[in-house]
């Protein structure tokens, strides 16, 4: 590998598609309208399914006999449907959305062939649809992260490949001269996960491995999803709207190329935290252990470099709505990544291992960090793509609001009580059912915090689709921000 | 655009890593353990689970039961599983090589199942199963687990009332009606055949020298390790 600061070179000094024409740019968005409208409108709907299951499977856990005659929604089947359709449908299908326009508005390509990014779309969301349908029936594969039934499995792995395969042509046949740090990230992530897939599904579904070195892959690749795939695809999103929306380039390229590296090496390996106390062989565990602690470095590479272009400009918090969920996902993604490498601790995992803590952390990797960037990410492409303007500001903050208090309450609530539960758990002489009894409260309060985000996802969807459904004004509209500056701010900051 | 080869290879290497170091090194070094021979018994261990069992497994697999309860118990010392009688000693790579699908779950939202068999054995453990499945507050005040009636069934009795009849065992309000009668769906049959099947008993050679001693110990024993270890059962 050249040095670091010879592939720093490689990348342009300024934020590139400043560079380009306004006119191409609207090209290039009108381009990408239809597979991105089609991602978003099927992300959206995910996510709301999503979010039902989620509220039942909540409720559930502290009220047990709730919707109870329903086999087919027990708790350990609505609880993977929740988690199936919120990463799958909402998350994976939102991060095509956002990097496909991402990557063709890098690349300086306008998009063609978007029929290959259809048809990718049709066979993922069938795909996902039969997955979803095959586990509440009682399908379920019950290996984490990969319970979608064998017989829908093969519609995803192609709709991936088609897209990958867009991607890379897309990248290729760019006329951007420069590789700029977010497809760097978003190249990697298309990269990884199809290798991550297969190698999971042959070797945990379709020709499965002896013994516990199926939990070896399982927790690979489960934490890989997130590492690999879902974190580059964030971080692309807030390496290229920060600056855009700031106006103003990334402070320090450096940092990006060493904090795109040094995650590449170290999130990897990272997964195997979660089999710590296991029976599998303690130096995996270790290697995992010190790739978790190593994962400082790309976080606060990261976090400062952000932090530091940020500097200054916090004050446009109040008015842009798109910078506003970015930055509150960038500094989640700070904060849950710290607390993720001391969670691998030894010592700290044998109390919060098995316990709400890690379905806390979760949350907040994956939806204070991820699935804020990506509402933040919707607000500043939809303008573009449907050169209409978002139809109500209030909407847009009551959605922030509900959900930036929804899920902080959320990871709040279960750290603690999971970390009381693990503790209790360690002392054998609580007796198991008290530990349980104590977890409910605060079982109880993530319910709580659950509704209030849902709340704040059925006005993200209202919005969405009024404006899909209003006409289009005038020819030159005004973005909508939380409120106007005042006269003397940058007003082509939004 | 040049650099995208090298951006392409940086990549590559990365998760080739730890492919490498995670999935193959490890399929090469225990993906083949083999069961053990004990010539005493004249059995081979882990021992296969009868077919009814296996059955069993997949309908814990389908009704998401890992999602709350794992299937392994920690060292002596580290967290509280053995103190709480989970098992007798610390699961190894081993008691998982006949399972098609190793279920070690990452929730204690219930407690850890991998010798359920073992606690909730015999007649007396079915029954607790069965009570404990058609509602979990009969056995267990105050748990969150849900029930699952649905892998019970009300049937008319025909000619003589069946043996596996078991509305004896549940409470006033499952009474079936005269001439019914309240028995396990095949699968409730399986599910409980499959918990009842769980355990963990065998210590193999290599695990009964394991020896959970103190890190200084530890060291010292390391000075002499041509010297065999006196295997002992774990107590």
């Amino acid at each position: 590998m050249a040095s670091a600061s010879s592939l720093a070179a490689s990348i342009s000094p300024g934020t590139p598609a400043d560079t380009v024409p306004r006119a191409e740019l609207s090209e290039i968005d009108d381009s990408t309208k239809s597979p991105a409208l089609f991602f978003l409108c099927s992300a959206i709907l995910w996510l709301l399914v999503g979010t039902a299951f989620a509220v039942i499977s909540s409720w559930k856990l502290h009220s047990p006999e709730f919707l109870n005659q329903w086999e087919w929604l027990t708790f350990g089947r609505a609880r993977t449907a929740h988690l199936n359709t919120v990463v799958y449908g909402w998350a994976v299908n939102a991060s095509f959305a956002v990097s496909l326009w991402i990557m063709a508005r890098l690349s300086r390509s306008v998009v063609r062939h978007s029929g290959i990014l259809m048809l990718a779309g049709a066979f993922w969301n069938i795909g996902l649809t039969v997955g979803i349908i095959g586990i509440l029936a009682g399908d379920s594969t019950s290996v984490e992260w990969l319970e979608i039934p064998p017989y829908a499995t093969p519609m995803l792995f192609i709709a991936y490949a088609l897209i990958g395969g867009w991607t890379v042509v897309t990248f290729r046949f760019g006329k951007s001269e420069h590789i700029y740090v977010s497809q760097w990230y978003l190249l990697a992530a298309f990269f990884w996960f199809p290798w991550l897939y297969s190698v999971a599904q042959i070797m945990l579904i379709f020709a499965p491995a002896r013994g516990t070195v199926q939990s070896l892959v399982n927790w690979w690749f489960a934490h890989n999803v997130l590492g690999l795939w879902l974190t580059p695809v964030g971080l692309a999103a807030v390496y290229y709207f920060l600056p855009k929306v700031l106006g103003k380039p990334i402070h320090s390229y450096y940092l990006s190329v060493l904090g795109f590296w040094s995650l590449a090496l170290f999130y990897n390996w990272a997964g195997m935290h979660h089999l710590i106390g296991g029976p599998v062989p303690a130096w995996v565990l270790t290697a995992g252990i010190a790739a978790s602690f190593m994962m400082v470095i790309p976080v606060v590479v990261t976090g400062i470099n952000h932090h530091l272009t940020m500097v200054g400009s916090f004050h446009m918090l109040k008015y842009s709505p798109t910078l506003r969920f970015i930055v509150f996902g960038a500094v989640n993604y700070t904060l849950s990544s710290l607390l993720g490498s001391t969670m691998a601790d030894r010592n700290v995992s044998e109390v919060v291992h098995f316990t709400h803590a890690i379905v806390g952390h979760s949350h907040h990797g994956l939806y204070a960090f991820f699935t804020m960037v990506m509402f933040g990410s919707i607000y500043y492409m939809l303008p573009r793509i449907l050169r209409k303007e978002w139809p109500s500001a209030m909407l847009i903050s009551i959605h922030f609001w509900t959900t930036a208090v929804g899920v902080i309450v959320m990871v709040i609530a279960l750290s603690v009580v999971g970390a009381r539960e693990g503790l209790e758990m360690n002392n054998a002489n609580i007796p198991f059912i008290d530990v349980v009894k104590h977890t409910v409260a605060g079982l109880e309060l993530r319910s709580y915090s659950g509704m209030l985000m849902t709340v704040g996802h059925i006005a993200f969807a209202v919005n969405f689709l009024w404006m899909l459904l209003k006409p289009r004004t005038a020819q030159n509209s005004e973005p909508t921000l939380f409120r106007q500056p005042t006269p003397d701010l940058e007003t082509a900051a939004q | 655009m040049n650099r995208a080869p090298l951006i392409f290879l940086g990549v590559f290497f990365t998760l080739a890593f730890s492919w490498t170091g995670i999935v193959l090194t490890n399929q090469l070094a225990y993906g083949k353990l083999e069961p053990v021979y004990d010539e005493s018994e004249a059995k081979a261990f882990p021992q296969s689970v009868p077919g009814i069992a296996a059955q069993g497994k997949l309908v814990y697999q389908d009704l998401g039961c890992i999602y709350c309860h794992t299937q392994q118990v920690r060292r002596p010392g580290f967290g509280g599983d053995i103190d709480r009688g989970w098992g007798d000693r610390q699961s190894v790579a081993r008691d998982y090589i006949r399972e098609r699908r190793v279920l070690l779950g990452t929730m204690r939202t219930g407690p850890d199942l991998r010798n359920i068999g073992a606690r909730q054995a015999g007649e007396g453990g079915r029954e607790w199963h069965i009570r404990h499945m058609y509602d979990p507050q009969i056995t267990s005040p105050g748990s969150i687990m849900p029930s699952f009636k649905y892998l019970f069934e009300t049937r008319k009795i025909v000619g003589e009332p069946s043996p596996k009849a078991v509305q004896r065992l549940l409470p006033a309000s499952a009474q079936p009606k005269t001439g019914y009668e309240v028995v396990l769906t095949e699968r409730g049959d399986a599910l409980i055949e499959y918990l009842l099947s769980l355990k963990d008993t065998y210590n193999y050679p290599e695990e009964a020298s394991r020896v959970y001693v103190e890190p200084k110990n530890e060291e010292k024993k390391s000075e002499h390790p041509g010297e065999a270890v006196k295997p002992e059962k774990h107590p």
